[in-house]
């Protein structure tokens, strides 16, 4: 089964760190709704059209297919554990909604990498989503278009001429395409500016989240920034705008990080070599913590002042630090302290290339 | 937010300082700012909108639609799942594809107000294509015969109109 292999390891495709402003931009995903007609949307679904939805949509996924189709095996939720439904949410893989669910008619597909992933019976019957490093938002609309266009050709979409793709929530109806960058932007929180940020970017149908613990000091430095608007624009208007949106916004982090570098390099160069001390000699810590500091080693990294630890080394600790890849690792539940502890030999082993 | 030194101005100039892991943050105007002199870092706000909207000119920016009071309902139940509009209310969701059409006068306004727009703009099936693009360029032609003989524009009404017929003629064709 393809998805073994993803739910074992850390990696997947979008922590690779090799697209284009992997410095500021972790991620993009481009997800697409879709549904299929004649059929009641999830939330009404029964026990026989769900049985039937997932036979449908197995069938319809390619067999022994090469490229981004490799390892595309729709497994029902009821076949997972929830320890191993919450490792996909950490992988950003699907909705902490669709993990709750241990039906048999919900279901997920995720590909050799990760870098495809359908959920199934979620919020409407189809959720394709393509997720790659940096700001890749073409490559992740080609690729989420490719598996698209496969579905297409067995299955029949509920489409409306004037109203596009239908979607059980009306925010979604249209193209049926959410947009998403995840970004790094230490230096603009440092400096005040997320606020005015929120507030243009709002002006383009765009939204600005924060990605962990919204506002707080230590690790309010993630930020996601997606389209609201699915209706009347064209998948390219979409993506140009978000894409145009983005550039600005790392541009801006690259400005106020050499400012900084310039005005502050002493104590700057000592915060971050303080975090890299903190996270490599701590015998316990706390999510929120390491989050923080890792965040303070990444722009340390980008800055040029930490040179001995790789981009993808910290991708795959923003991930391997959760509950529930601490407790895959470790083969056992544990308790907070455990974790803890666990988080923090991970940490030092990961930092450092050195088993513990 | 005034400036905590004169207390008159705005504060334009904000500062974070951390020092012994204490974060000290003043808010200043630029004169008072530029009178304590050590250290203040200046950055232009780089987000502001004229700024964005320079580097996207070209691209249609969606205006939010004034908010529509939601008119009666006509229609008790969807036919097909047998959601009523206030049930879709309350839970945010429509019960099926089938609904969009049932409640469409209902929908509209919510359209308008959540995209700016009511109309779709994007890809189509490419199983459905032929024929969903056709519909969809009869209905514009249509739209634009309406404005012509509006505007008394008869002859430019007359184009569209054969137009049309021969758009009709090929829908036809494919039903056939």
């Amino acid at each position: 089964m393809g998805i073994t292999d993803i739910l074992n390891r850390t990696y997947v495709s979008w922590m690779d760190a090799a697209g284009p402003e992997s410095d500021i931009v972790i991620s993009t995903r481009v997800r697409l709704a879709r549904n299929l007609n004649q059929l009641p949307f999830p939330h009404l679904t029964d026990e026989a059209t769900g049985k039937q939805l997932m036979q449908k949509i197995r069938a319809a996924l390619p067999e022994n297919e090469e490229g981004i189709f490799r390892g595309l095996e729709l497994v029902s939720l009821s076949q997972l554990s929830p320890l191993d439904r919450t490792i996909l949410v950490e992988k950003h893989l699907i909705s902490p909604e669709h993990a709750e669910s241990n039906s048999p008619y919900r279901g997920v597909a995720v590909n050799y990498d990760g870098s495809v992933a359908i959920m199934v019976n979620e919020e409407d019957h189809l959720r394709i989503q393509c997720l790659l490093s940096g700001l890749q938002v073409n490559q992740a609309y080609k690729y989420a278009q490719t598996v698209d266009d496969k579905l297409e050709e067995s299955l029949d979409y509920a489409f409306d001429s004037r109203r596009g793709y239908l979607t059980a929530c009306p925010t979604n109806v249209g193209t049926g395409m959410r947009t998403s960058v995840m970004l790094h932007l230490p230096a603009t929180a440092m400096t005040n500016q997320i606020n005015s940020l929120i507030q243009n970017v709002t002006q383009f149908g765009l939204t600005v989240r924060g990605m962990y613990g919204e506002g707080t000091e230590a690790t309010g430095r993630f930020y996601q920034v997606s389209n609201q608007v699915t209706l009347g624009q064209t998948e390219e208007d979409i993506i140009n705008n978000l894409w145009t949106v983005v550039i600005q916004i790392v541009e801006q982090e690259r400005y106020l990080r050499n400012g900084l570098l310039k005005e502050m390099k002493f104590q700057l160069e000592d915060r971050i070599l303080r975090s890299y001390g903190l996270l490599t000699n701590a015998r316990m810590i706390t999510s929120n913590e390491a989050l923080g500091l890792l965040s303070d080693v990444r722009m340390g990294m980008d800055l040029g002042i930490i040179t001995w630890v790789n981009r993808q080394v910290l991708n795959e600790l923003i991930v391997a630090i959760k509950p529930a890849h601490l407790q895959k690792a470790a083969g056992k539940e544990m308790d907070p302290i455990e974790r803890d502890l666990k988080r923090a030999e991970i940490i030092k082993e990961k930092l450092t290339g050195k088993k513990q | 937010m005034y400036c905590e030194e004169c207390k008159m101005k705005p504060a334009t100039v904000h500062i974070t300082q951390i020092h012994d892991g204490q974060k000290t943050e003043m808010h200043l105007c630029e004169e008072c700012a530029a009178q304590k002199g050590t250290h203040v870092l200046k950055f232009d706000s780089y987000f502001s909108l004229p700024k964005l909207l320079g580097s996207i000119f070209g691209q249609e920016v969606p205006v939010m639609g004034e908010i529509a009071p939601t008119p009666r309902t006509r229609v008790q139940n969807c036919p097909k799942c047998g959601m009523s509009f206030q049930q879709i209310g309350q839970i945010g969701r429509l019960g099926c594809s089938e609904c969009y059409t049932t409640f469409e006068q209902e929908i509209e306004p919510v359209l308008r107000r959540i995209h700016g727009n009511t109309k779709h703009a994007g890809k189509v099936p490419r199983r459905a294509g032929g024929k969903f693009e056709l519909k969809q360029m009869i209905e514009d032609l249509k739209k634009q015969l309406q404005a012509a003989i509006k505007r008394e524009q008869y002859e430019k009404a007359a184009e569209l109109r054969d137009k049309i017929k021969e758009l009709e003629k090929k829908t036809g064709e494919e039903r056939g």
